[in-house]
């Protein structure tokens, strides 16, 4: 019934808490909310509220990049945050997610992994970003991203000592050198949104993820939901979500 | 396969297996290989191997995975341990998880889901040898066997991967070219409408680069399109 009155909504244009089809709800981010994390950031859209913090650990490099620190992204469907969310493994979907915001931070190059690198093929500081889902209302990886980038930017390197991490000591920010922002954009009937909450969520036809960098470059895709896309839909969806990506930088 | 440092992977026009930048390796597809399944097919690109397996319409059990208004597809993607330089070790990775995913959703579009309720569509993916573009070897192997099987499909699924590697834009993506280009863009659609069912993107591109690609795609599409039915026909041709 909810469903029916979307659609019907969408067809005038409208959406059910009053927002433009390009509009996003109230956004904000908060830097540096988890002390004990080297990073953290707690963003909020609407009523979608995301903590992502950052440990830095040390780690031996992968074989074929000796000299880089690594990345990993995890986000977690903590089961405070909606009653479809249980305890146990990640789910695939939660799993898409993680793998969707590292690879926008990874492929757009956002952080200079060969200034993390202390002992050539040995030992290298690894960036762990860790999202934590609080209450979830929709677009989670909008909020994830943002929320990953925010914590990155916020992050200091400890100092490293006698085979130690000395975690109350730094050596300096993490370089962060570029900061890709994902944008969903939705196609419902032949409408496309930003921002969709749970709801609309449930009646969207198919979606599209970009993580556009700073210069305009677009470094992440992903198609989800069950129905097709032309190409000019593509075309359409990347350029919202280009534009939109403008608007939430702002918020770093 | 390690990333080098510096590689030239495009020399006078030709890629380091002497291809074109549009060309796509050599393609090999066979239907109904494994006797037990309801249908089944194996589909090559040059090194990279896919046998992919479907198995239902049938009664999803237990009951409450069930939707009561129609199927569901279960879809895994699975790499043999063999299958590439170093060993992959027995067990889903999260990589292997998300493509399950993604090739589920490029081929949701063209099945009538509607007509089974309470049951099952298993597509099961084996990556038996892997030299890069697995992901949409495995959704032309699926579309195969879901063929095969006999399930009525509004079109069959065609994928491929493009992307771009020393500033040239290339079609599909061999192992080493994969693991050191610019850009990945693996894609699958309808043919018949040009309806994309997936699309990914890792990599750096311009917005006019990926138009491009995907309408190259497009008319390098029309070719495997051409494969599938030949494989299609060649089964009951036997």
């Amino acid at each position: 019934m909810r469903a029916n009155y979307i659609l019907k909504l969408l067809e005038k244009d409208e959406r059910l808490d009053g927002r433009k089809l390009d509009q996003f709800r109230p956004i904000a981010v908060e830097k540096g909310v988890i002390e004990r994390a080297e990073g953290s950031a707690r963003v909020k859209i609407g009523k979608t509220d995301i903590i992502a913090g950052v440990k830095m650990e040390i780690e031996t490099p992968f074989p074929d990049t000796p000299n880089e620190g690594t990345l990993k992204t995890n986000i977690e469907f903590a089961p405070i945050a909606h009653p479809d969310f249980s305890p146990g493994p990640p789910s695939e979907d939660a799993t898409e997610i993680a793998r969707v915001v590292d690879r926008g931070i990874r492929e757009s190059n956002s952080i200079d992994l060969e200034k993390l690198c202390l002992v050539e093929g040995e030992k290298v500081w690894g960036v762990f970003i860790d999202l934590h889902v609080i209450n979830h209302d929709g677009n989670l990886i909008d909020a994830s991203s943002l929320a990953s980038v925010a914590a990155l930017m916020n992050t200091k390197i400890p100092k490293y000592e006698d085979n130690k991490i000395i975690r109350t000591e730094f050596v300096g920010k993490l370089p962060v050198l570029h900061t890709p922002i994902n944008v969903v954009v939705s196609k419902i009937l032949d409408k496309y949104i930003v921002d969709a909450d749970k709801e609309e969520e449930e009646v969207v036809d198919a979606w599209l993820s970009v993580a556009t960098r700073e210069d305009g470059y677009v470094c992440a895709m992903q198609k989800g939901g069950s129905k097709a896309l032309s190409l000019k839909d593509i075309d359409y969806m990347i350029d919202l979500s280009s534009k939109k990506s403008k608007e939430l930088r702002k918020h770093l | 396969m390690a990333k080098i440092k510096g590689i030239e992977l495009i020399k006078d026009g030709k890629r380091l297996d002497g291809r074109k930048p549009f060309e796509t390796r050599e393609v090999e597809m066979k239907v109904g290989i494994i006797p037990n399944a309801n249908g089944s097919a194996m589909v090559r690109f040059g090194k990279t191997t896919a046998i992919a397996a479907v198995y239902g319409p049938r009664l999803l059990l237990p009951k409450h995975l069930q939707e009561m208004d129609k199927a569901i597809i279960q879809c895994r993607y699975n790499m043999a341990p063999f299958s590439t330089d170093e060993r992959i070790k027995p067990g889903t990775s999260r990589r292997e998880l998300e493509i399950s995913k993604v090739v589920r959703l490029a081929l949701e579009p063209v099945l009538f889901l509607e007509n089974y309720p309470k049951t099952t569509i298993d597509v099961y993916v084996e990556i038996i040898q892997a030299d890069g573009s697995t992901r949409v070897t495995s959704v032309n192997a699926a579309s195969l066997a879901l063929a095969d099987a006999g399930i009525p499909m509004k079109d069959l699924v065609v994928a491929l991967s493009g992307g771009k590697i020393n500033g040239q834009l290339i079609l599909d993506l061999n192992g080493i070219e994969d693991n050191n280009s610019e850009a990945d863009v693996p894609m699958a659609f309808m043919p018949n409408k040009k309806h994309i069912t997936l699309l990914q993107m890792d990599g750096e591109l311009k917005h006019e680069e990926i138009s491009k690609l995907i309408n190259e795609m497009f008319k390098a599409g029309e070719i495997i399109y051409k494969k599938q039915i030949e494989a299609l026909k060649n089964r009951y041709s036997e």
